[in-house]
């Protein structure tokens, strides 16, 4: 396909890693010709320099026979006007536009059609999003969910006191007590896809594929606290902070959020009524003190830095906060992050990414084409979730008559709302939806090219 | 340095030349030359057995390309290529000095066209034949040609286009659509599409198959080896003249041609280079036609030969219709001027480049307007749009680094005795890709006479110049070699 991509910031560039890599010709536009350059020497795409939302701009760079515009610029109303002024040129592009201001969400639900808008994605929001989720249930790192929310693979961190220490997956059934699949173990920096008799030592980072409605058994069984979370701390009054404050004061929980500036406290206090807005600097040890760190059940690190937000939760699990969470923005997620002790850690930029790609990939085949994709394990190993139609090879066959690709694995099949997590004897069918696992290079875009 | 991925491509590159090298050996079989088969049949195996040694152990290369990787890997592949190349000329006799053999090929691959071969029509069918094809890859590039067929591989990202700079000339280097195997593809259809149409026309005029396809392959890469002793002189005005348009059809920068393809006629007849091209061609033409008066029997004779050898000259193939070292004093000046100017960037023509002799010529034209206003801004612009600084300093660099070499080759060659002009116009010659200059080694003679080390300077020269000098040079940085 022919995508513009408007915007070669954070997002722009990591999306064009990913689509260049998928196969699809990209152009990127930009106002800053070093950025392009770079950009041109790392991935293999064209670019033009200038502003975006000129038409002639647009032109140049191909929009009349362009199939798909995503505008990622650090403006919203930029990312509009390029849209709509795209679309003028081309009625059948497709448009995605990254709009973050919470002040123009309703017009975008709204209006979305005058907006010539084929998606807008709000990365602040689905971060916030993300972080509640965790929330909800504390102890697992990461949840990722799929099949209307039926299967989740939720990422668990194998520590010094975990009943997993030192187990193999063999044993671990009769220990959850409910039917898991370990289906990716991190182990220093890299993934592997574990047998039966693979043992789980400390500092693993496992990724379990569950059925949702046993993840808090899962929890219980494991010996994880799962006591509800009452009282979070957010550092950082952010957009993120903002949308996660409004979220959290629905579910009844107080929330405590640090903000520097004075004047963005007062406006927050404005739009946050339930929210205990504090003015002071988030990485001060005499502040959080103040702000009882202790006995907290969740600190939120939501600043702009990364290096304050690391810092802020590297002293937050020292004090004992059961449940961390940190935001980190600009740095890639990389083998350091994972040493050190920050909790979970959100990417707004790897869920804006990862929202694109899912829609370019619906995009290029409409048949037999992924419903969702997410990267897991630091973007190494890829869970695909398919729907078997009539062009589906091999249904009704036991699993264990057909032969898989390498590094493919089949973590769960979901037969209407009961969700299965496969052995030997499991068949699929068509309607059902299975989420397959897969590590290594290159990309699966249809269910059929799992099969040998 | 990533030497397992260089050594990874240089591999590839050698299996591509191997099977590039079927053809001749086909030929020289059904020609029934036992030592041209030979000679074929053991190069093919050496090149292979190279490729494959390479890639075993180079199959664990590990990713990270980068500017130096791209630009060491180009240098290396195209000596590696000529080293290995030259040798059917050895193995079947035909050239039996290693040297001379390596100075036909490099001369080949560069599509310089300078020979050392006295008797070009004692050579048998398959090496002539690998010889006017090593024109036709030389031409468009080897490594341009394996980003053409080598599949998209998603991990491997943006290196390429360190290569497809590397490789094409001209002062600013771009893809003409976004993916680069594409772009490549692209390139390369054009080119055989153009080849093709000369070999039509070429048959038109009833010259022979196998003389045709030479003939294309000289004119097509821009290189200037031909089948007979007098190049193109014996073949009727019809075919000279289809030579001269197609001469010039190759010396267009390929992307002029991708524009017409998409319809925007408009962009291509207003490209600045395309002008200046056109019009130096012209008016060296018009200039030589008048200072030939009553050299040659009508004026319409004249202009045929003048239009030849200026078209020859400047798109630096090298062909010859007629002996212009006769040729007066002025003629021989445009021609020597003609020789540096060269063809468009993005052609398959070497010499400086009219793309950025305008550059240079617009820098210098800032220059003065700004000794007159010294806090005036000034941008330079080409085809109305802002040029950047960096692509006009590297230009500038460019033409220094041209100048030194063009000097030291210049010094280095006098060592043989010969006259200045005779050295001046071979370093020239070599260094633009021509072929022929004056006196000694003009059009009807030939660079057999000078020793091995002007030889291998040449040779150097030759590589420097079709590569655009850095990628040669970097080879000889100590950085370059240096890890870490």
């Amino acid at each position: 396909m022919n995508i513009i991509i408007a915007g070669d910031g954070k997002v722009g560039s990591s999306l064009a890693r990913q689509l260049s890599q998928e196969g699809h010709s990209l152009t990127l536009i930009d106002s800053n010709q070093k950025v392009l350059e770079t950009s041109i020497e790392k991935y293999d795409v064209m670019a033009v320099q200038g502003n975006c939302a000129s038409m002639a701009v647009l032109k140049q760079a191909g929009a009349e026979d362009a199939d798909l515009l995503i505008a990622v610029t650090n403006a919203d109303e930029v990312n509009l006007l390029c849209c709509m002024t795209a679309h003028g040129i081309n009625p059948k592009l497709h448009t995605i536009a990254r709009i973050r201001n919470p002040e123009y969400i309703d017009q975008i639900y709204e209006m979305r059609d005058f907006f010539a808008l084929s998606l807008a994605v709000n990365p602040d929001r689905q971060a916030a999003v993300e972080i509640e989720r965790l929330l909800r249930l504390p102890g697992f790192m990461k949840r990722e969910p799929f099949a209307k929310g039926r299967v989740e693979i939720v990422e668990l961190k194998v520590d010094a006191r975990s009943k997993l220490k030192n187990v193999t997956l063999s044993e671990l059934n009769g220990i959850v007590k409910c039917k898991v699949l370990v289906c990716t173990v991190l182990r220093d920096g890299k993934a592997i896809a574990p047998g039966g008799d693979f043992i789980l030592r400390e500092n693993d980072r496992i990724f379990v594929t569950a059925p949702t409605d046993d993840l808090a058994a899962l929890l219980k069984n494991l010996g994880i606290i799962t006591r509800k979370v009452n009282r979070v701390i957010l550092c950082g009054g952010g957009r993120i902070s903002y949308y996660l404050s409004q979220q959290l004061q629905h579910s009844g929980i107080s929330v405590q959020l640090i903000e520097q500036d004075e004047e963005r406290c007062v406006q927050l206090a404005g739009v946050l009524p339930h929210t205990c807005i504090v003015h002071g600097d988030a990485s001060s040890e005499s502040l959080l003190e103040s702000e009882h760190i202790d006995d907290c059940d969740a600190l939120v690190t939501l600043t702009g830095i990364d290096e304050m937000n690391m810092v802020i939760s590297i002293y937050g699990k020292n004090r004992g906060v059961p449940h961390v969470i940190t935001k980190i923005g600009h740095l890639e997620t990389s083998s350091i992050l994972n040493s050190l002790p920050l909790g979970s850690v959100i990417s707004p930029k790897d869920i804006c990414c990862n929202t694109i790609v899912r829609y370019v990939r619906a995009m290029r085949n409409q048949t037999g084409a992924a419903v969702s994709v997410h990267t897991i394990a630091d973007g190494q190993v890829e869970a695909v979730e398919f729907l078997v139609d009539d062009n589906t090879l091999h249904c009704g066959e036991p699993l264990r008559s057909i032969k898989l690709r390498k590094n493919v694995l089949i973590a769960s099949i979901s037969h209407g709302a009961r969700t299965e997590i496969p052995n030997g004897s499991s068949t699929f069918n068509k309607g059902d939806s299975i989420i397959i696992v897969f590590s290594g290079d290159g990309v699966i875009n249809q269910l059929n090219e799992i099969f040998e | 340095m990533n030497y397992k991925m260089m050594g990874r491509f240089i591999a590839q590159i050698l299996a591509i030349e191997a099977v590039f090298m079927l053809p001749a050996l086909i030929i020289s079989a059904v020609c029934r030359d036992a030592d041209a088969v030979l000679g074929f049949v053991c190069t093919i195996g050496i090149v292979l057995l190279v490729s494959a040694v390479l890639w075993i152990f180079c199959r664990s290369a590990k990713k990270g390309f980068y500017a130096k990787e791209g630009l060491t890997c180009v240098g290396l592949s195209w000596i590696v290529m000529s080293l290995l190349g030259c040798l059917p000329f050895v193995i079947s006799g035909e050239i039996p000095n290693y040297i001379d053999a390596l100075f036909e090929m490099v001369s080949g691959f560069t599509t310089t066209g300078a020979s050392i071969v006295p008797e070009v029509e004692k050579l048998s069918k398959g090496v002539l034949y690998w010889r006017s094809f090593s024109h036709w890859l030389g031409g468009m590039g080897i490594l341009v040609f394996l980003l053409a067929v080598l599949p998209v591989s998603g991990q491997k990202g943006g290196f390429t286009m360190h290569l497809l700079r590397a490789e094409s000339p001209g002062p600013n280097v771009g893809k003409l659509v976004p993916r680069m195997k594409q772009t490549a593809m692209i390139l390369y259809i054009i080119y055989i599409l153009l080849t093709v149409l000369d070999i039509i026309f070429l048959l038109i005029g009833k010259m022979s198959v196998f003389e045709a396809v030479c003939t294309a392959f000289g004119t097509a890469g821009t290189g200037g080896f031909g089948v007979k002793n007098d190049s193109i002189a014996g073949y009727s005005p019809y075919i000279q003249n289809v030579c001269t348009v197609f001469m010039m059809l190759f010396g267009v920068n390929f992307s002029c041609y991708y524009l017409l393809l998409m319809k925007q006629v408009k962009n291509v007849i207003k490209d600045e280079e395309l002008r200046l091209y056109a019009g130096v061609a012209l008016a060296a033409t018009v200039i030589i036609v008048l200072d030939l008066r009553g050299f040659y029997g009508t004026l319409g004779e004249t202009i045929r030969h003048a239009a030849f050898q200026v078209s020859s000259i400047m798109t630096t193939t090298g062909f010859a219709t007629t002996d212009f070292d006769l040729w007066p004093g002025l003629s021989k000046a445009v021609l020597l001027c003609l020789m540096v100017i060269g063809a468009c960037a993005g052609s398959t023509g070497g010499g400086i480049k009219c793309g950025r002799v305008l550059l240079l010529i617009k820098i210098l034209r800032r220059n003065i307007r700004q000794i007159i206003h010294p806090n005036r801004v000034l941008v330079v612009r080409n085809n109305d749009q802002v040029v950047d600084e960096k692509v006009l300093q590297n230009t500038n660099g460019y033409l220094a680094a041209y100048a030194i070499i063009l000097v030291i080759s210049f010094i280095a060659v006098s060592v043989d005795g010969f006259s200045v002009e005779t050295n001046i116009s071979a370093v020239l010659a070599c260094f633009n890709n021509i072929g022929p200059g004056f006196d000694v080694v003009g059009p009807v003679c030939n660079y057999s006479a000078y020793s091995y080390l002007s030889k291998l300077v040449l040779i150097f020269d030759m590589l420097a110049g079709r590569l655009e000098i850095f990628p040669i040079l970097v080879l000889l940085s100590r950085s370059t070699w240096r890890n870490k």
